[in-house]
C-alpha cells in the first residue's frame, strides 16, 4: 500500500537530456513503469528504449501516462509543469532546482484548483518501495516496503532518515520529498493528510526546515486530525537569521520561521520531536512498539 | 541578490516611480561635483547592503559645499556598524549624494511587495507608520499593516491600490498620486523578478507630492538568468570573500561566527542537520557548506581549500550521503585534497550510501590522518573532541 504512486503508475519523463535520461533509467531499474519521454523535436525516436514524444498531450494519448517527472532546466520548467497539467496528468513531480519564484506563482494559480497534484519543485521526488515505484533521483536501494510514511523538505536528509529506518528493519509506505522552495505544490499538511487517510501507514516521519510556517500549520493539522504517531525534526537549529541556507525557502526572515518556534508548535501538537537527526529511526521504533 | 539604495532608486525610476534626484560618488571629488550639480542642501548617504544606516552615522545633511566635502571625506572608507552589519561593520566605498527633501509637515509611510509563501501569491503591504522598523510595527499592532494579495492572472489592480491608499487615511488628491506610484512599484517588482521591494519611508510632502525616500530591492537569484542588466549591479565588496569564491565552484558556503568545526556536506537539509548535531555534541559549526548532489573530485578539493582558508577552523567534518555521488569517488577526492593541500587539522569522514565500504577502505589505506564514523552522532562527537570543542 502507498499514497499517490504505486504499481499502476505509468510515468512520463519530461526533459530527456543527459540528466533526465540517467534518472529515467534509474526509475525503470527500480521497477517503475516508465512509458516514455518528452523532448520537443525528438518525437518518434527512442532513447535507451524509451519512446520520445514532442508534446505531453501526444505522449498521454499514446501511452496512457498518469504521472510525469520534470527534469527540464529552470527557464522552461514552469512551462513543462503547465503542459503536464494541461494534459490532465494527475501527479507531476518537479525535480528541477532554481525555478524563478514568480514563475511558480503563476503555475500555482493555474494548478491549485485543478486535478493535478504537483510535488516539488526542487525536490528528490516520491517513492513507494513496497509497490516498486520510484519517481525521482533518490537512491532506491536504501528504501524498503513497510508501515512508515515519510515527508520532508530536504533531499539527502530524507535519505539519512530512510536509511536509519531501513537499518532498524522498519520499511516505508511512501516517502515524499516536497522540496525546499518557497512555493511548492504539496506541503507538509497535504502529505500528512494523505498518510493519515492511508490505512497501510501506521506512523509518520516529518522533516522540516527553518523558514516559512508550513510546519506550524502541519502541527495544527496533526493536533486536530492525526491519531497515528508522528516523529518530527527541524533542520537549522543553529542557522543564523537573514541568511538563506541553500534552499530558497530556508531562511529566517523578520524573526519568523526559526527551528525553536517550529519544534515548540510540533511538540505541543503531540509530535515526538527529536533534537538530533540521528535519533529519527529509534524514535519511530519506540512509537511503533508502543502501539 | 541585494543591491545598493542608489541602484534600487535608478531601477525604480525606470519604471516611473518618483525618487529624489541623486548621484553616486566613489570619491570626495565626485561627491563635491554631485553636490554642485544638485544644489544645497544635499543628503550624503553611505551605500552599504544593510539597514539602520542613519542611526550608525551613515546619513548626514550637508548645507554647503564645504560641509558636503567634509562629510564625504569622513564617510568614505569609514567602517559603518548597524544592527544589520554584525559586529565587524562594513567599509563604506560608495556614497549617494541626494537632493535634500523638505521634511517639515511631511508624512512618512511604508510600502512593500513580497511573495507570501502561505498563499503562493505576491502581497502588497502598506502602513501609515513608516520610517520605523516594520517588524516592530507588525509585532505591536498587526492591524496597522494593510495587505492586498495579487492575483497573478490580472496583476495588481488600481482598485487594490485605492483600497490601500484610502486605508492609509490619505486625502483624495494624494490618493490620486499614490495609486500610480503603487502601480509603478508593482510593475518594477514583477519586471525585475524581485523577491522584495520595500519603500521605507514612502514620503508624502507637505505639498502632497509622493516620493520614495529610501528603496530596498532584493532580486530572486533563480531569475537572474533573464536579467543580465541586473546582474551587473552586484557588488562583490559587500559579500563575504569566501562565499564569493565558493559560488564560483557551485558550492554553497556560509561562514558562521564563533565556530571551530568546518563542515562539508551534500544537500542543504543535511548540511543544516550536521551543523545542529555538532552543536548537540558540544561544539560549534564554523560554516554551512553544501557541495550539491553530484559533487566531483575537483569540487571537493575547492571546498577543502575554502574551508581551510578560514582561520577559525580547527577540524573538518565531512558528512556525505552518497545517493548519486558514489562514496569511492568522494574518498578519492578527499584523499587528493588532503594530500595536495597538506591539510593539518583533524578530519573526520562519515559517508553512507553507494560503495560505502570501498570508500572507507580507500581512506584507511591512504595512510593519511583520517578518522571515520558510521553514524552522524559518532562523527560529530569525534570531530568536536578533535577540534577542542567550542571556542
Amino acid at each position: 500500500m502507498s499514497v499517490l504512486v504505486n504499481r499502476d503508475t505509468r510515468l512520463l519523463v519530461q526533459g530527456m537530456g543527459k540528466h533526465g535520461t540517467f534518472h529515467a533509467i534509474g526509475c525503470r531499474d527500480y521497477g517503475t513503469n516508465v512509458v516514455g519521454g518528452v523532448t520537443p523535436g525528438k518525437g518518434g525516436t527512442t532513447v535507451e528504449g524509451f519512446p520520445l514524444f514532442d508534446t505531453v498531450q501526444q505522449a498521454v494519448d499514446k501511452t496512457g501516462a498518469n504521472a510525469s517527472v520534470v527534469f527540464v532546466p529552470p527557464a522552461g520548467a514552469a512551462d513543462a509543469i503547465l503542459e503536464a497539467a494541461d494534459a490532465g496528468i494527475p501527479v507531476v513531480v518537479a525535480i528541477t532546482e532554481g525555478i524563478p519564484t514568480l514563475d511558480m506563482v503563476k503555475v500555482w494559480a493555474r494548478i491549485k484548483d485543478s486535478k493535478t497534484r504537483l510535488i516539488g519543485p526542487n525536490c528528490p521526488g516520491i517513492i513507494s518501495p513496497g509497490e516498486k515505484c520510484k519517481i525521482g533521483i533518490m537512491p532506491g536501494h536504501i528504501h524498503m516496503g513497510g508501515p512508515v510514511g515519510v515527508v520532508s523538505r530536504s533531499g539527502t536528509l530524507t535519505y539519512e532518515a530512510v536509511a536509519q529506518l531501513t537499518a532498524l528493519g522498519i520499511g516505508q509506505t511512501t516517502c515524499i520529498g516536497i522540496g525546499g522552495d518557497p512555493i511548492i505544490g504539496t506541503n507538509h499538511t497535504d502529505a500528512l493528510t494523505l498518510f493519515n487517510q492511508d490505512p497501510a501507514t501506521e506512523a509518520i516521519v516529518m522533516i522540516g526546515e527553518i523558514g516559512g510556517s508550513a510546519e506550524e500549520e502541519a502541527a495544527d493539522y496533526v493536533k486536530l486530525c492525526v491519531k497515528k504517531p508522528v516523529v518530527g525534526f527541524i533542520a537549522g537549529q543553529t542557522a543564523p537569521p537573514g541568511r538563506r541556507m541553500g534552499h530558497a525557502g530556508a531562511i529566517i526572515a523578520g524573526g519568523k520561521g526559526t527551528a525553536a518556534e517550529k519544534m515548540k508548535a510540533m511538540a505541543a501538537a503531540g509530535i515526538r520531536v527529536v533534537q538530533s537527526p540521528a535519533d529519527l529511526g529509534t524514535a519511530v521504533k519506540e512509537l511503533l512498539k508502543k502501539k | 541578490m541585494k543591491i545598493h539604495e542608489y541602484q534600487g532608486k535608478a531601477v525604480l525610476a525606470q519604471y516611473g516611480v518618483p525618487v529624489p534626484k541623486g548621484k553616486v560618488a566613489y570619491t570626495v571629488d565626485e561627491a563635491v561635483e554631485a553636490g554642485k550639480g544638485l544644489g544645497f542642501p544635499v543628503v550624503v548617504k553611505a551605500q552599504i547592503h544593510a539597514g539602520g544606516r542613519g542611526k550608525g552615522g551613515g546619513v548626514k545633511l550637508a548645507k554647503s559645499l564645504a560641509e558636503c566635502e567634509a562629510i564625504a571625506k569622513a564617510m568614505l572608507g569609514m567602517t559603518l556598524k548597524t544592527h544589520q552589519t554584525g559586529p565587524d561593520g562594513r567599509v563604506v566605498r560608495r556614497l549617494l549624494i541626494e537632493q535634500g527633501v523638505d521634511l517639515s509637515g511631511a508624512k512618512e509611510m511604508y510600502l512593500a511587495i513580497l511573495v507570501d509563501r502561505a498563499s503562493g501569491r505576491s502581497v502588497f503591504m502598506a502602513s501609515a507608520q513608516g520610517g520605523m522598523d516594520i517588524e516592530e510595527v507588525a509585532a505591536k499592532d498587526p492591524g496597522a499593516i494593510l495587505k492586498e494579495t495579487v492575483d497573478p492572472v490580472v496583476g495588481f489592480r488600481p482598485y487594490q491600490a485605492r483600497k490601500l491608499a484610502f486605508g492609509l487615511g490619505l486625502p483624495p488628491d494624494v490618493v490620486n498620486k499614490t495609486v500610480p506610484f503603487m502601480l509603478s512599484l508593482y510593475r518594477a517588482f514583477e519586471g525585475t523578478d524581485a523577491s522584495l521591494v520595500e519603500i521605507n519611508p514612502f514620503l508624502i510632502t507637505r505639498a502632497g507630492d509622493v516620493l520614495a525616500l529610501d528603496a530596498k530591492i532584493n532580486f530572486d537569484d533563480n531569475a537572474l538568468f533573464r536579467h543580465p542588466d541586473l546582474v551587473e549591479l552586484r557588488d562583490l565588496d559587500e559579500e563575504e570573500k569566501l562565499e564569493v569564491e565558493a559560488s564560483k565552484f557551485s558550492l554553497n558556503y556560509i561562514k558562521l561566527e564563533g565556530g571551530t568545526v568546518g563542515c562539508m556536506v551534500n544537500g542543504a537539509g543535511l548540511a543544516m542537520a550536521t551543523m545542529d548535531i555538532i552543536k548537540l555534541a558540544g561544539g560549534a559549526p564554523a560554516n554551512f557548506l553544501d557541495v550539491g548532489g553530484g559533487a566531483n573530485a575537483d569540487q571537493i578539493k575547492n571546498a577543502f581549500r575554502i574551508l581551510l582558508a578560514d582561520p577559525d577552523v580547527k577540524g573538518v567534518l565531512i558528512n556525505i550521503f552518497g545517493g548519486i555521488l558514489r562514496c569511492d569517488v568522494l574518498a578519492e577526492g578527499v584523499i587528493a585534497a588532503v594530500r595536495d593541500l597538506s591539510v593539518k587539522v583533524p578530519v573526520v569522514v562519515r559517508m553512507k550510501g553507494n560503495n560505502e565500504d570501498k570508500g572507507k577502505a580507500m581512506l584507511e589505506e591512504s595512510g593519511l590522518n583520517f578518522d571515520t564514523a558510521d553514524g552522524m552522532s559518532e562523527a560529530a562527537e569525534k570531530i568536536v573532541r578533535a577540534a577542542g570543542g567550542a571556542r
